[in-house]
């Protein structure tokens, strides 16, 4: 069995996230999928309602990137930082801060992709500046944190094909 | 964690006002008046919400002269795992769209040397 599809995510270390996922799909394409907004548009929004509205990349070493997704409420939530390594088609390292941060200082961001037999392993670690700041990631209430909107995330996985057409639906 | 106080955790997280009390306690001790602050509700309004979080062991007082400022007490409710596993949720969310464009991705450039082959045979 293939294990493409199974989401691993561990604590590593005192100031350290890390996640894995494997692709059904080369590595270039993984790459482009993360680096090229109009395809990072199409799925890197959370939950349903959501939309990727700023999508700014860094392609090179010492470029600023910068996201901003906006609710069904309107409520917007922003992150950016600078590029610190690029290297196409493999690994890239960027600084991670949030606009309304819930933790202390900023994260260093590291994505490596390796491929084989066609099928590509991502891999995303986020290292704090320190051990408290991970632990306020890891202490941090409901709607805080990379969340927006969770409660409506298990609709999502219950209903895959129902995306978008709450868009606009708001509170009701 | 015993259930009585489980039931009392969830019956407090589950109102939104009290959940954004959290979230502001969640970077640091604050002030009654600056929890209010926030809330179009009276302040009165606000220390019942506050006394239903204690309650439940979410917050807890710091005595600091007058102000008494409240504190996240972050045991009761984020167990880590929780946290990651909400984390894990949101990402395989993404994801899963991420495997479908893939898959779509991977059908255009298929097609797209197809093409090509038929070309070069031409």
């Amino acid at each position: 069995m293939q294990n493409t599809g199974t989401l691993k995510l561990e604590t590593r270390g005192d100031r350290e996230i890390v996640m894995t996922r494997a692709f059904d799909a080369p590595r270039n394409l993984v790459w482009d999928a993360l680096t090229k907004p109009e395809l990072l548009k199409r799925w890197f929004f959370g939950p349903p309602g959501w939309s990727l509205i700023v999508c700014e990349v860094a392609l090179h070493v010492g470029a600023t990137y910068r996201y901003v997704w906006r609710g069904p409420d309107g409520t917007e939530m922003g992150m950016g930082g600078v590029c610190r390594e690029f290297v196409p088609p493999e690994r890239a390292v960027c600084t991670e801060k949030f606009d309304n941060p819930w933790y202390p200082g900023e994260a260093l961001v590291t994505t490596t992709l390796v491929e084989q037999a066609g099928k590509t392993t991502l891999s995303l670690s986020v290292l704090y500046q320190s051990g408290e700041a991970r632990e306020a990631v890891l202490k941090t209430p409901m709607e805080h944190g990379v969340a927006m909107g969770y409660d409506r995330l298990a609709e999502l996985l219950a209903s895959p094909p129902a995306q978008g057409t709450e868009k606009g639906a708001g509170a009701s | 964690m015993s259930p009585d106080r489980l039931d009392a955790t969830f019956a407090a997280l589950a109102d939104p006002t009290r959940r954004a009390i959290l979230a502001r306690l969640a970077s640091g001790q604050a002030s009654v008046t600056q929890l209010a602050e926030p809330f179009a509700m009276s302040q009165p309004a606000i220390s019942k919400h506050l006394k239903v979080l204690e309650r439940a062991g979410l917050i807890s007082r710091r005595r600091d002269a007058q102000r008494r400022p409240r504190c996240l007490e972050a045991k009761p409710l984020a167990q880590a795992t929780e946290w990651l596993e909400r984390y894990r949720q949101f990402w395989e969310g993404n994801f899963q769209r991420l495997d479908a464009l893939l898959d779509e991705l991977k059908t255009g450039e298929r097609k797209a040397k197809k093409e090509k082959r038929k070309r070069a045979k031409r």
